[in-house]
């Protein structure tokens, strides 16, 4: 299989890999950039587990080529943080202890910062909605709620 | 180190930078052929194994297919538009609420990041969410082919699960959503077990335009998931036309609906329940249409 030189952005750093044609996003960003933040749940976009940022807009890594990303930008749970400084829903997710096993975690911390910054005060139902395709088999889902609405609470009042 | 999806198959990407260049691609192709545009189904497909393409054309660099532009008083909506591009578009929302309601119904926030309507069309579900709007729309495809270009009626595209009228070597380029009256309005309703991200057990989409006194003059009545392909019902469009939407009207418009189904029975819906939910449906969409095209019921 020919191999593809891409060249792309991820998390604000030019970066180049080479990729075969048919390798998902999530197996570049994990077997090739060491950026395994991002996780396989499903590898059928069910699950979220997988969630980055493609050109701004929330992605399922598995649902995207490799291929893909050449001139693009792509934003991961690893480009969150700011240096030692953690993101005010990282450390939200913390105080709230709303994750378990944390295998879902990065996805929705990414598709939760996705939604505040087009919507920087949503309703419980919006952050539902919003967050129906990003799978937990741990909390019950409640805590990341309350964890993503006083996140949402502070970096309003920030 | 990186892994295929596939392990030992030599498919090739292609990223061409116009529909002639795609279509040359696609008809020198002795094998078979995946267009890629926002993947939620290709990818699927890929990874199942359901699929081995010896060639995987990504569309989306081709000028147009990322771009909703205003035309003879409707739009022209690229093929690889995605379903949260479509409804952050004001005036496309404004225009063609029901075909907009139907696009954002598919998948998670994740899948509406790169799921087209082009795509539901093109994978052939009978359960497309994206689809019954469209023909109730009366919507036309773009398509581009080894022959050239031609329009076709989004209605005309659909031939059974997993099948479509495309001839080889065509793929779709743009969805033209053509102008419409004053006072019309268009709605479309899915019944789903849960309340997000499940696909359609039946479905209904309403298209109708009404005269200064709310006698609608015009209707497109289209089921979805209840038959081998989305399914065009002028006869229960004929039970409304004429009408005001009163109870004598609504209950032909159910019952015509329900008459036209077809369906299969299996684990998330009976016949008997497709067939009653797509009857029931129908009159609530027509409801919602018939409000949006300003008449209070």
């Amino acid at each position: 299989m020919k191999s593809i030189h891409v060249s792309t952005t991820v998390n604000g750093d030019a970066v180049e890999f080479i990729c075969a044609p048919d390798e998902s996003l999530l197996d570049v960003l994990r077997n090739r950039l060491g950026l395994t933040g991002a996780k396989e749940g499903c590898g059928t976009g069910d699950c979220g587990a997988c969630s980055v940022t493609l050109d701004g807009r929330l992605v399922c890594s598995c649902l995207v080529l490799g291929a893909e990303a050449e001139g693009s930008s792509v934003g991961t749970i690893e480009g969150i943080a700011d240096g030692d400084t953690l993101h005010p829903l990282q450390q939200s997710f913390i105080d709230h202890a709303a994750l378990q096993c944390g295998i879902c975690t990065p996805g929705i911390l990414v598709a939760a910062k996705s939604l505040l910054e087009k919507n920087p005060d949503p309703t419980d139902t919006e952050v539902r909605y919003w967050l129906a395709g990003n799978l937990c088999r741990c909390t019950g889902y409640d805590k990341i709620i309350y964890a993503v609405q006083d996140a949402a609470k502070k970096m309003r009042s920030a | 180190m990186g892994q295929s999806l596939q392990k030992g198959n030599n498919m090739r990407f292609a990223r061409p930078e116009t529909a002639h260049e795609a279509a040359g691609l696609i008809a020198q192709e002795i094998g078979l052929v995946r267009i890629l545009s926002g993947g939620t189904d290709v990818m699927v497909q890929l990874k199942a194994g359901l699929v081995e393409p010896a060639l995987i054309v990504d569309i989306k660099r081709i000028p147009g297919m990322r771009t909703i532009t205003p035309e003879a008083g409707g739009f022209r909506i690229g093929a690889a538009v995605s379903g949260a591009e479509l409804g952050e578009h004001a005036e496309v929302r404004a225009l063609w609420p029901g075909v907009v309601e139907g696009a954002e119904l598919i998948g998670s926030t994740q899948v509406q990041g790169r799921a087209t309507m082009a795509g539901n069309l093109c994978n052939g579900s009978p359960a497309a969410d994206a689809v019954p709007g469209l023909v109730a729309a009366n919507a036309v495809a773009r398509i581009m082919g080894p022959n050239g270009e031609r329009d076709c009626p989004i209605a005309d595209i659909p031939a059974g699960p997993g099948k479509t009228t495309l001839a080889k070597g065509e793929f779709l380029t743009s969805i033209f959503l053509p102008a419409r009256p004053a006072r019309s309005g268009d709605a479309y309703l899915r019944f789903i077990p849960r309340t997000e991200m499940d696909i359609a057990v039946a479905a209904a989409a309403v298209n109708l335009t009404l005269d200064a006194a709310g006698v609608i003059i015009a209707a497109r009545v289209v089921l979805g998931a209840v038959a081998p392909t989305v399914r065009l019902v002028p006869a229960a469009a004929d039970t409304i036309i004429g009408s005001k939407l009163d109870e004598a009207a609504l209950a032909a418009l159910s019952a015509a609906c329900s008459a036209a189904c077809s369906p299969i029975d299996d684990k998330r819906g009976t016949i008997e329940f497709r067939t009653q939910v797509a009857g029931v449906l129908a009159k609530r969409a027509a409801l919602i249409a018939y409000s949006r095209a300003g008449e209070k019921k």
